[in-house]
């Protein structure tokens, strides 16, 4: 018997990595019949995810877009629940007991004038002034509340309309190609080469005078109509950097397989990009539009700063930076607080879109 | 207006306009006059070395590009721009990559339903997603797959997708362009055991693109070798496959391994030298002549059509 597995082994390549069954003892009780449920697991595949679901993930895990997205709720919810909570209005001279407080002008914040001090003495109650007052005694705090209010509806207006014009110009020059694409993306360079801020100034001044009478009587007109010239020259600028972005990615995703077969079933061209195209590249658009809001609430304080933006005694963040500068030296606080708000909101939405980027970038994959 | 054919492919050419100046073309000839003819429930195997023109005449047929000239005709009628939506029901594809064709932002109950959604073949979202079930089903997928992304499955699964996908509109024809290329063998067999079974039950004719010669001889019931652009060789597969008569196919054949060592050793193999020629600068006359032991002036002059060497296996060659 020794001599047996002697001889077996011998005929064993030294170098075989084949295990030498004989060395091992099997009999019935080596083997354990599998129970249903480790059936189971061995046919459950891993658990589905998705390419958003994995991306929120890795963007959960990035704390300063986490951090970013923190302060962009609490501004939010500031702008939105302020003028229900706060009871003056960012129009009106602050009244003390039914009449106007004169005596209530360029206050600093927390500070009370003489007729509300007087009126807390005989037991009324007067709601802080959290910013002070300015020089027209109004409410400080709830005039950066709408400010604010202006200034993101506006970043997110202007970002959509840039996005809208972008996605449908860039999807149908890159589709195309050819000589439609060539053409197409020479008006772009051309609109590319412009001097922007000039353009803009240019083109809101002549604006101003065209659509005042068309305005007449609707909501827009409150809002005023160098608001809506703005949305028309930032759509009309702005949206070139979308569109070469767009049509470089749907470039890039035409090419591939499934859209060859998605032409092999017969699927037409508007099915083509809206399924298989715009969901492919919608991460990078994305991503881009975030980045996009701040500049375009840059470009609306700027505006408003320089006296093109929104018509008072609606105030705006750039707007209300401008008055301040009158008396920088008194009262410097009141450049401070818009400044801030709008270093907050540009900061957080650059590094949300940033963190956006990162997580969702196939190509950043760690 | 009927016919015998299926598929009647009758000198099928298409050409690619590549820029070689600042204003001057030269067109690529990647299919120069392909005729062929596919009956229903048949297997033409269309094999040839890399770059010859293979995806390009199943692409052509699909009308995937417009093709130069010739005309492909399905049950006798001419396919043109016009009728080719209608025909799309009839005529599908399968493709070469399971990983880049299919969509990675779809679930598998989307991929599939495409065609059925592209052509309207349901009447409410409950038989739609029946449709798409039993097809699934048919290519051995579960139903819990369905609402899966198609980087979730393996590349053999994602073959099925593709393979149900190109089932939906319940075609007569696929072309199945390098369909089991990017498998490993086990997969491979299984697939290729999967499409004898569907043309068992459905009655499909295939057009299969492969450049595994082993593989398109089990599965074929006829074979194509093209060269350069061109049919040289075409017949029944047992018959090219025994009886090469193309020195091409003859040397194609020889290069394939023979699983057995022995027999290995005694069988010669045919070495073609030189490369092949640009199909963007042919020689004149057969295309082969360069490569070829038999050449002589006559193949330089005039280029070679098909005839016929007895039992439908027709040859282009003016030697043999």
């Amino acid at each position: 018997m020794a001599e047996q597995m002697e001889k077996n082994s011998l005929k064993k390549n030294v170098l075989s990595a084949q295990i030498d069954l004989s060395k091992f003892n099997f009999d019935e009780s080596s083997f354990e019949k599998a129970t249903e449920e480790e059936k189971r697991q061995q046919d459950v595949m891993s658990e589905s995810t998705t390419f958003f679901k994995d991306g929120m993930k890795k963007l959960m895990r990035n704390p300063l877009a986490v951090a970013s997205i923190i302060v962009l709720v609490l501004i939010l919810g500031v702008i939105i629940v302020a003028p229900h909570v706060v009871p003056y209005s960012y129009s009106q001279i602050i009244s003390v007991n039914g009449k106007r407080d004169k005596t209530a002008k360029n206050l600093k914040p927390f500070e009370y004038s003489e007729n509300e001090l007087k009126y807390m003495e005989e037991g009324g109650k007067v709601f802080p002034h959290i910013m002070g007052t300015d020089s027209q005694c109004r409410d400080y705090f709830i005039r950066v509340v709408y400010g604010t209010r202006v200034s993101l509806s506006v970043g997110l207006f202007a970002s959509i309309l840039v996005l809208i014009i972008g996605l449908l110009y860039g999807s149908i020059s890159g589709y195309l190609g050819g000589k439609v694409d060539l053409i197409m993306m020479r008006v772009v360079d051309i609109i590319y080469s412009l001097p922007d801020m000039l353009v803009i100034i240019l083109l809101s001044v002549v604006l101003n005078e065209t659509l005042k009478p068309l305005l007449e009587g609707t909501i827009l007109q409150k809002l005023g109509v160098n608001m809506i010239s703005l949305f028309i020259v930032y759509g009309l600028l702005y949206w070139v950097g979308m569109a070469r972005l767009v049509r470089g990615q749907i470039l890039t995703i035409k090419n591939n397989e499934y859209v060859l077969a998605a032409k092999a079933t017969g699927a037409k061209g508007g099915r083509i990009i809206m399924k298989h195209i715009i969901p492919n590249c919608i991460s990078v658009i994305i991503i881009s539009t975030a980045l996009q809001i701040p500049s375009a609430i840059f470009t609306e304080s700027y505006l408003s700063f320089i006296g093109l933006g929104v018509q008072a005694p609606m105030p705006s963040l750039g707007s209300l930076a401008n008055t301040a500068r009158e008396g920088l030296q008194s009262y410097p606080y009141k450049l401070i607080f818009p400044a801030v708000v709008i270093c907050l909101i540009v900061l957080s939405l650059n590094l949300l879109g940033d963190g956006l980027r990162d997580a969702f970038d196939p190509k950043l994959k760690k | 207006m009927s016919s015998e054919y299926l598929i009647e492919v009758e000198d099928l050419k298409q050409y690619f306009p590549i820029k070689t100046g600042f204003f001057k073309t030269t067109p690529l000839k990647a299919v120069d006059g392909v005729t062929f003819q596919i009956k229903p429930g048949e297997t033409l195997g269309l094999v040839g070395e890399s770059g010859c023109g293979k995806t390009t005449v199943g692409r052509s047929i699909l009308r995937l590009y417009e093709p130069t000239s010739g005309t492909v005709k399905y049950n006798g009628e001419v396919i043109t721009d016009k009728n080719m939506a209608e025909h799309r029901k009839n005529m599908q594809m399968v493709f070469q990559d399971p990983y880049s064709s299919l969509n990675p932002r779809m679930t598998v109950e989307d991929i599939i339903g495409e065609p059925l959604d592209v052509h309207k073949l349901y009447s409410n979202r409950k038989e739609r997603r029946e449709k798409i079930l039993g097809l699934m089903e048919l290519v051995g997928l579960n139903a819990e797959h369905a609402t899966r992304y198609a980087h979730e499955f393996s590349g053999g699964q994602r073959q099925r997708i593709g393979i149900a996908r190109a089932l939906a509109v319940n075609p007569k024809f696929i072309v199945c362009d390098e369909a089991v290329s990017a498998l490993d063998v086990s997969i491979q067999a299984q697939v290729i055991n999967m499409f004898e079974d569907l043309q068992e039950k459905l009655g499909v004719a295939y057009l299969f693109i492969a450049h595994d010669l082993l593989v398109v001889r089990h599965i074929s019931t006829r074979i194509a070798v093209m060269y350069l652009g061109k049919v040289v060789e075409i017949g029944d597969a047992d018959e090219v496959y025994d009886h090469p008569i193309h020195p091409y196919t003859e040397s194609l054949l020889s290069a394939v391994p023979i699983p057995d060592p022995i027999i290995a050793k005694k069988s010669q193999r045919i070495v073609l030298s030189g490369d092949v020629p640009s199909p963007m600068n042919m020689p004149t006359g057969c295309a082969f002549r360069t490569r070829c032991r038999y050449a002589t002036d006559k193949c330089a002059e005039v280029c070679p059509s098909l005839a016929d060497k007895g039992n439908g296996h027709m040859v282009a060659c003016h030697n043999r």
